[in-house]
């Protein structure tokens, strides 16, 4: 919070791009990864004369479930509006979006805000199409259109003014995109635009009921600058209070360079959208059979499943929360600890190995170069104690950079040396070799113990298991006294 | 035998041999070279494309090979429709030069039937009018006094068929724009019920209220069109699952204690008495048929107007949102500093002062503040309109009114009033707001000795009643046989 003695009431808006294979009404490819401009486009698409938009069931399908998830209602009625402005990538003069009669109403997002939990209202979710992309050539002073986004399918996703704080909002954002990526309803991609956030703020003085003057924020793109942004607009509001000005309903930009808000249009520029009942789609209605089908598909959501790593698996919340980050982490130590039987092992040598690497070469847990199944394999031969810790360390290294597999790492290299005879006839040779260590050792040096150990793993090149020579020296060197 | 043949006969003479596809085809192109200069019915023709499905028709026909209900018969179709390949400008200098890459559904299943798509029929502007005045090559003349209108908007469609140019023509009905002009220019025409025919590449002008339907000198023909454009399509969401019946068996069914409902509130002031004096003549030959007249009221008819206008504009103001020089169609060829520059002036050039006479009314009607007053309000009385319909077709099986309340006009003489212009769609716009299907067919002169249309309306996909109705009608009286005089250069 910025000054003392004001609170922010924040609300949030966040449109998220539904997983579909094809446009929200006609049947072209929603997306495709390099596509050129303009090549995902049809009639429909491009707002030709007499072309009708028919409604794809997958988006109303993927709705559905995002609502089920997060507890809203389903209407069993609800209806397409078009809303009304004039712009290049908005090729038909209105976008179809829902208006007065969403698919989803209520539900909430149950999340941690500083170690508390805290459960932010939902006011509704409702389906519509995306615009294309303008794009501005200043060199040659000319707009280009692409359609590619024309008509793709969105979620809008608006929460109740619930929201107090910068943090509170981050902490919304994130479990909403944790959210939407376990259930699989959006692949959750923020740089490119398939999961965006607009904010709406306004402060008050502590204990006043009355709502302040609200500023629409936008450009707020990443959890980060939902954060920034929020914080820079917070004081910029209270600054202008206390100084005793008077703030505009206006709608603001967050300028991450400047570090600033600008003002992008104020309520009297506000478009009049002239919203009406699209007559060219039928009500969508949505019976319980459909409902209940959806319901029998959901996955177990991230806080259940945050929640039964601590229970069922043992481990600590922290744990079980940097784990659940994202399903695809999820999945992946599920399917280590499984094959290993120990989530405690698996989850260390994830957080502890896997991500550190991974976050040093920027890649997502889906673009491991080393699979579950391999880390499972190599988390089984230190559990059966034919690697060292040490070992099994170096071998990972070469499975994340070269992607050996650790059986053909362990024959190249050689399987540790746990065999009883062995372990002591190489510290009897050690104690043989140096008797003034020995003698020093009973002297009272006590720290000579490490130098024993130490010669033995040189002799075994590193192959001899540490613990059990650690305690033969200790148990032949006692023997000799 | 030319193009001023029925399509039945046509059919039976293309099947025997009598004549070909091609030797019709170039006869239809040949007539509207002769006559349509003083017309302007046909705002284009594709000769070349008609003349070599025409050949290839006949080609399949001497191998034997299975042809389509319409093999070989010219249709030509209003400009509101898509053509693939052939420009379609809805009558609008905006969309000029703009050739769809897509086949409106109707004119695909015209294809698939082996009719031969002629050409482009003239229309009021975006189908905004009732009097084909609008066109885009000037106002369309009405080929029984070529200084009257013939209706509109599907005016082309109705003087092609009238002057004896095709047997068949496609047009669209929004408030009446295939029953008046089919009344005014003494041909018959159907308005589907809504959903019953697609929509899908059809340029809209008031989604909720359009219609394509056929047009055709008889009922038997009218009744051949239907069967091959009606029927489900998945690419249209208002679109209806029925099935479609065989509409021209049921055409002979005699119309024996058919109940017909004449509503009092279409035989009130502003009725030429003339137009009334036909009308009520029909009843009796009706009745004469076997059919039951039963009185009917259908008391919100004085709002429809009002509901109508406030609906099909607010409808229009955003379907037509789109015409806007960015992806297609008219763009202004002044310089422009800014996209708002750009679309005004591509707007203000493009759009005639009808077209943007009814966007302001529509935008306004949907105006945040006046929303509920007008456009919501418009709602609810369509809502009362359709009640009033299912009332009435409780005591009766189809109604009977004018299609007009006055004959064709001067060309010229109600320009300057769209008001008054507005209000001689009083009795076909009812049956638009509760999307029932109607039609119109012949049933004598008005005073100047302009024809008359005689308007039956009927419950929910009641097409078939309505075509029986109207072909025993057609049979018990000579109406549709009498053509115009014929055109002289």
């Amino acid at each position: 919070m910025s000054a003392a003695g004001w609170e922010a009431v924040i609300g949030l808006e966040i449109h998220v791009q539904l997983a579909t294979r094809t446009k929200i009404f006609c049947a072209t490819e929603a997306s495709r990864d390099g596509a050129e401009p303009n090549t995902l486009v049809d009639p429909v698409t491009l707002g030709m004369p007499g072309v009708l938009p028919v409604l794809n069931r997958e988006v109303v399908e993927l709705a559905i479930r995002l609502g089920l998830a997060l507890g809203c209602t389903i209407a069993p009625r609800s209806r397409f509006s078009r809303k009304h402005y004039f712009y290049p990538d908005l090729p038909k003069g209105y976008q179809i979006s829902q208006y007065d009669e969403p698919l989803c109403t209520g539900g909430a997002i149950v999340t941690e805000v500083d170690g508390e939990e805290r459960r932010f209202r939902l006011t509704r979710i409702h389906l519509e199409e995306d615009a294309g992309k303008t794009v501005h050539d200043a060199l040659r002073n000319r707009s280009l259109v692409d359609y590619n986004r024309a008509g793709v399918p969105l979620v809008e996703t608006v929460s109740e003014p619930d929201l107090r704080s910068p943090a509170d909002a981050m902490a919304y954002m994130k479990a909403m995109h944790r959210i939407v990526t376990a259930l699989g309803v959006s692949d959750g991609n923020m740089e490119q635009g398939n999961f965006r956030c607009d904010a709406n703020v306004s402060v008050r003085r502590v204990g006043d009921p009355r709502l302040g003057t609200k500023v629409e924020l936008k450009n707020i793109n990443s959890f980060r600058f939902v954060g920034r942004g929020l914080e820079h607009e917070i004081a910029r509001q209270v600054d202008v209070l206390e100084a005793g000005g008077h703030l505009v309903q206006e709608t603001r930009l967050w300028d991450e360079a400047a570090g600033v808000t600008r003002p992008m249009r104020t309520k009297e520029m506000a478009h009049d959208y002239r919203y009406f009942p699209d007559p060219d789609l039928m009500v969508l209605e949505v019976d319980e059979a459909w409902i209940e089908r959806v319901r029998a598909t959901l996955p177990e959501l991230p806080r259940a499943r945050t929640q039964r790593f601590v229970d069922a698996l043992g481990l600590s919340a922290y744990d079980a929360d940097v784990l659940t980050q994202s399903a695809a982490r999820a999945d992946y130590f599920e399917a280590v600890a499984q094959a290993v039987g120990d989530p405690k092992l698996a989850a260390n040598w994830i957080q502890g190995e896997l991500l550190g690497l991974l976050n040093k070469d920027g890649l997502d847990i889906e673009a491991s170069p080393v699979p579950a199944e391999r880390l499972a394999e190599l988390l089984v031969l230190l559990r059966d104690e034919r690697l060292s810790s040490k070992m099994a360390k170096a071998c990972f290294a070469e499975m994340f950079s070269s992607s050996v597999a650790p059986a053909d790492w362990l024959a190249a290299h050689g399987a540790q040396i746990t065999d009883e005879d062995t372990l002591r006839a190489m510290v009897a040779a050690a104690l043989d070799a140096h008797p003034d260590e020995v003698a020093g050792f009973h002297a009272g040096k006590a720290q000579l113990l490490g130098f024993f150990v130490g010669q033995v793993m040189k002799q075994s090149r590193g192959k001899a298991n540490p613990q059990r020579v650690n305690q033969l020296v200790r148990s032949q060197l006692e023997e000799r006294r | 035998m030319g193009p001023e043949a029925s399509a039945t006969e046509l059919l039976a003479a293309l099947a025997s041999g009598a004549t070909s596809a091609l030797a019709l085809t170039e006869a239809a192109l040949a007539r509207i070279r002769a006559v349509d200069g003083h017309l302007g019915a046909w705002l284009r023709t594709d000769e070349a494309s008609a003349l070599e499905t025409a050949a290839r028709i006949d080609r399949r026909r001497e191998l034997g090979q299975p042809l389509g209900p319409l093999a070989g018969l010219p249709v030509g179709v209003k400009d509101m429709i898509c053509t693939r390949g052939m420009e379609t400008t809805a009558s609008s200098r905006i969309l000029e030069g703009f050739v769809p890459p897509y086949d409106a559904t109707v004119v695909e299943r015209l294809r698939a039937a082996d009719a031969i798509v002629l050409g482009k029929l003239a229309m009021d502007e975006f189908a905004m009018g009732s009097s084909s005045e609008r066109s885009l090559r000037g106002p369309v003349r009405n080929p029984w006094d070529l200084e009257r209108v013939p209706g509109g908007s599907s005016g082309g469609s109705a003087v092609a068929l009238a002057s004896g140019t095709c047997p068949l023509t496609l047009g669209t009905d929004t408030g009446g724009s295939i029953r008046q002009p089919a009344a005014f220019c003494g041909v018959a025409g159907l308005k589907p019920t809504y959903g019953r025919v697609s929509r899908q590449g059809v340029i809209a002008y008031a989604s909720s209220l359009d219609q394509v339907g056929p047009m055709a000198r008889s009922v038997r023909d009218l009744a051949l069109l239907l069967q091959v454009i009606a029927g489900h399509d998945p690419r249209d969401a208002t679109s209806l699952p029925d099935p479609v019946p065989d509409y021209q068996a049921v055409l002979d069914r005699p119309v024996d204690g058919l109940r017909v409902g004449v509503p009092a509130e279409y035989f009130q002031e502003g009725l030429d008495p003339a137009v009334e004096l036909a009308v009520r003549a029909a009843e009796d030959t009706l009745r004469g048929e076997g059919a039951v007249l039963v009185p009917v009221s259908l008391p919100h008819t004085r709002y429809a107007i009002a509901a109508y206008y406030l609906i099909a504009t607010a409808e229009a103001s955003s379907n037509l949102a789109r015409y806007d020089g960015v992806r297609y169609g008219h763009r202004t060829a002044e310089p422009t500093g800014d996209i708002d520059t750009l679309y005004s002036r591509t707007r203000a050039e493009g759009f005639g002062p009808e077209v943007k006479r009814r966007i302001i009314l529509g935008t306004f009607a949907l105006s945040s503040g006046y929303y509920d007053a007008y456009y919501l309000r418009a709602q609810k009385v369509r809502t009362l309109v359709r009640r009033d319909f299912a009332q009435a077709f409780e005591r009766c099986d189809v109604i009977c009114g004018p299609t007009s309340p006055v004959g064709p006009w001067r060309i010229g003489e109600r320009s300057g009033d769209p008001l008054a212009m507005y209000l001689t769609d009083i009795y076909t716009v009812p049956a638009n707001l509760a999307g029932l299907p109607c039609l119109s067919v012949p049933c004598g002169v008005d005073s100047s000795g302009m024809p008359v249309g005689l308007q039956l309306i009927g419950p929910p996909l009641g097409e078939a009643t309505l075509l029986g109705a109207a072909h025993a009608f057609e049979r018990a009286t000579g109406h549709a046989a009498r053509r115009p005089p014929e055109v002289h250069p």
